[in-house]
């Protein structure tokens, strides 16, 4: 194997260092003794303990997993809706104002989508909880979901759909039993994406959530701003031990996808 | 014992089964269709044989349900089409890209329409396994498309859009994916199949061989219209004009003024000063009316000497040789600057050809090898 350029080593431990340093220092610090969180006094495990008798803090936890499954499937029926309207559906009186207007929450201070969703909700006398937050992450997730959605549905062979309404499937049959299997993974990744979003926002569900209803990453902000305890660092590691496995699953399963494919055309070639 | 001849085109009381009247279609300014009327009949093997763009597509797709003619009818076995959406027809498609659905099995690809359809397990299972043994698929069932080669996917949705037992089965570029060696031996197998099963194909091809060596008739499109509809043999010989001639084959096109001499025999003034042509056809031509002579270079005969009694013999120089193999074209020019194109077969090894570049040679021709066409 070749060795590495001394620039190519300092570049890599450069950039690894910038990304990974404070995540590091945060996990190594969930596993202190001390309750001063700056003060290295041994390991322990106390504070996930504590963490789990922290009614308050798992509330939230509950309240946001609620809100990312239901906000990203919503977003994803609708998003994946968009995107074929727009990829499919050819030329219709306003079509270009569509197309740019669902890109727009893309580019939208998160602070406004917010702004004008609580004065939505207050207007309609809707009782912010729950409810509030899912529509709020639902509205700026969806057009996430319908890019990842249209970018595949532009490469999606037309004569696959025409090929099902050839052999006798209404249209609509036709999306559920051709279109949709095969844009399933980019349709999944919406899905995660969507899931990810809505995890790890502050800014919108601050504006949208009640007091009834608060998500996780707003409880550790309004916590931190008290001072930051052990807890949260336990927290916050639990959370980046999910995202890992999370990643290095789906990277893995695609791997192996990856891998298996190349094996039958290499067996298709030989026969 | 005579064989039955397979030309209900001829036969007055034959009723086509599809039959298109006064078919345009037009995408915004551009007309793909012109005022086309046609009738296509049953058991046959129809060629649409065009340049891209001639709009031979957009008859195909009219005939599927993907598009709708703006003005004129569409009548399949009497019935008119237009209202009726493609999964309602009885019509079924092979596609330019096979169209394979990828996340399904070969034995689910074919079993696909079926399906839809309806019909029982048992009956399915026989209809599919058929189909696998008429392509030559049985052992590949449970592959998926991408595990199998070109030729094997061009199977597959030949056997998929066969499996309704449709009576229409529409061809688009059915062969265009192949190399040449495998295309030809499938075109052979498409007529096979297409002889067992009596189905009617419509085939839209850009090659030329591939719709003579496969149609009953060919009809030969441009510019949303057809031009001629008759089969291989009188599209070769007897084109009707010096676009289905030039597009068909290679040809050689003189151009001159036509002068009657009495028994549908006429001189072909082409060139001042030259030795007028004899051309011998039934088609009445005035005199002083311009005209092309179209000869392929087959029926162009290359000789040393002037040949004794030719009805047609101009003398020029070797320009250039083709060497095909089988076969050679002498691109010859005469003093004029005229090159005609003769060919020959290669019954003799390459060393001992007869002819090279620079040699002056003799092209000749009798009066009924050409056809004359007016402009």
């Amino acid at each position: 194997m070749n060795r590495m350029s001394w620039f190519n080593t300092v570049s890599l431990s450069l950039g690894f260092a910038f990304l990974y340093i404070p995540m590091v220092i945060l996990v190594i610090f969930s596993f202190n003794e001390s309750k001063l969180v700056t003060v290295w006094a041994g390991f322990s495990t106390k504070w996930y303990g504590e963490l789990m008798q922290n009614e308050a803090f798992l509330n939230a936890a509950w309240v946001t997993i609620k809100v990312a499954v239901f906000s990203s499937t919503i977003a994803t029926v609708l998003g994946t809706m968009a995107a074929y309207v727009m990829v499919r559906g050819g030329r219709f009186f306003g079509r270009t104002l569509f197309s740019g207007m669902i890109y727009a929450p893309l580019v939208m201070p998160e602070v406004i989508t917010g702004l004008s969703l609580l004065l939505l909700f207050i207007g309609i006398g809707l009782d912010r909880g729950v409810l509030t937050i899912v529509l709020a992450h639902t509205t700026f997730s969806m057009c996430y979901v319908s890019v990842v959605v249209s970018s595949r549905l532009v490469t999606f062979d037309r004569s696959l759909e025409e090929a099902a309404l050839d052999l006798g499937c209404s249209p609509a049959e036709a999306f559920r039993l051709v279109t949709l299997p095969i844009i399933a993974p980019a349709v999944i990744s919406g899905w995660l994406l969507a899931f990810t979003l809505s995890l790890d926002d502050l800014v919108i569900a601050s504006f949208t959530s009640g007091p009834a209803a608060t998500t996780l990453p707003i409880k550790i902000f309004s916590a931190v701003r008290l001072g930051v305890s052990p807890e949260i660092n336990a927290l916050s590691t639990i959370m980046i031990a999910i995202v890992t496995v999370g990643v290095i699953t789906t990277s893995l399963v695609t791997k192996h996808q990856m891998v298996r494919q190349k094996r039958d055309e290499q067996e298709a070639a030989r026969t | 014992m005579t064989l039955p001849v397979f030309e209900p085109w001829n036969d007055p009381e034959a009723k086509p089964l599809i039959e298109f009247q006064n078919v345009t279609k037009r995408f915004g300014d551009f007309t793909a269709i012109d005022d086309l009327t046609i009738g296509i009949y049953e058991r046959e093997f129809f060629a649409l044989l065009g340049p891209s763009g001639c709009g031979k597509t957009t008859l195909m797709r009219m005939l599927a349900g993907f598009e709708t003619p703006t003005e004129g009818k569409i009548f399949l076995s009497g019935q008119d089409i237009a209202p009726v959406p493609p999964n309602k027809r009885a019509v079924n498609m092979m596609f330019q890209s096979y169209a394979l659905f990828p996340h399904l099995s070969i034995w689910d690809n074919i079993a696909f329409g079926l399906k839809r359809e309806g019909q029982s397990k048992a009956e399915i299972e026989t209809r599919v396994s058929d189909m696998l043994r008429l392509t030559r698929l049985e052992k590949f069932a449970r592959r998926k498309p991408h595990q199998i080669s070109g030729g094997q996917r061009q199977r597959v949705a030949l056997a998929r859009s066969l499996a309704k037992a449709p009576k229409l089965l529409l061809l688009d570029e059915p062969l265009g994916a192949l190399d040449k060696k495998l295309r030809q031996d499938t075109q052979f197998e498409l007529m096979d199949i297409q002889e067992k099963t009596g189905t009617t194909f419509v085939i839209v091809t850009h090659d030329q061989e591939e719709a003579m060596t496969v149609a009953s008739r060919v009809a030969v499109m441009d510019n949303g219209k057809i031009i001629q509809v008759a089969t291989p043999a009188d599209i070769y010989e007897a084109p009707n004009s010096t676009y289905v001639a030039d597009f068909i084959g290679d040809v050689n096109l003189i151009e001159g003024t036509v002068k009657p001499t009495g028994d549908a025999t006429y001189a072909l003034h082409w060139r001042e000063g030259a030795e007028p042509l004899t051309v011998k056809t039934a088609t009445g031509f005035s005199d002083g009316q311009t005209a092309h002579l179209a000869i392929r270079p087959e029926k162009v005969t290359i000789s040393a000497e002037r040949p004794d009694g030719a009805d047609n013999a101009v003398e020029g120089k070797v320009l250039d040789i083709a060497y095909l193999g089988n076969i050679s074209t002498y691109h010859v020019e005469l003093p004029s600057g005229v090159v005609i194109k003769a060919q020959t077969a290669n019954t003799r090894r390459i060393s001992r050809r007869a002819f090279t570049w620079e040699d002056t040679v003799w092209l000749s021709w009798t009066a009924t090898a050409g056809v004359l066409l007016a402009d």
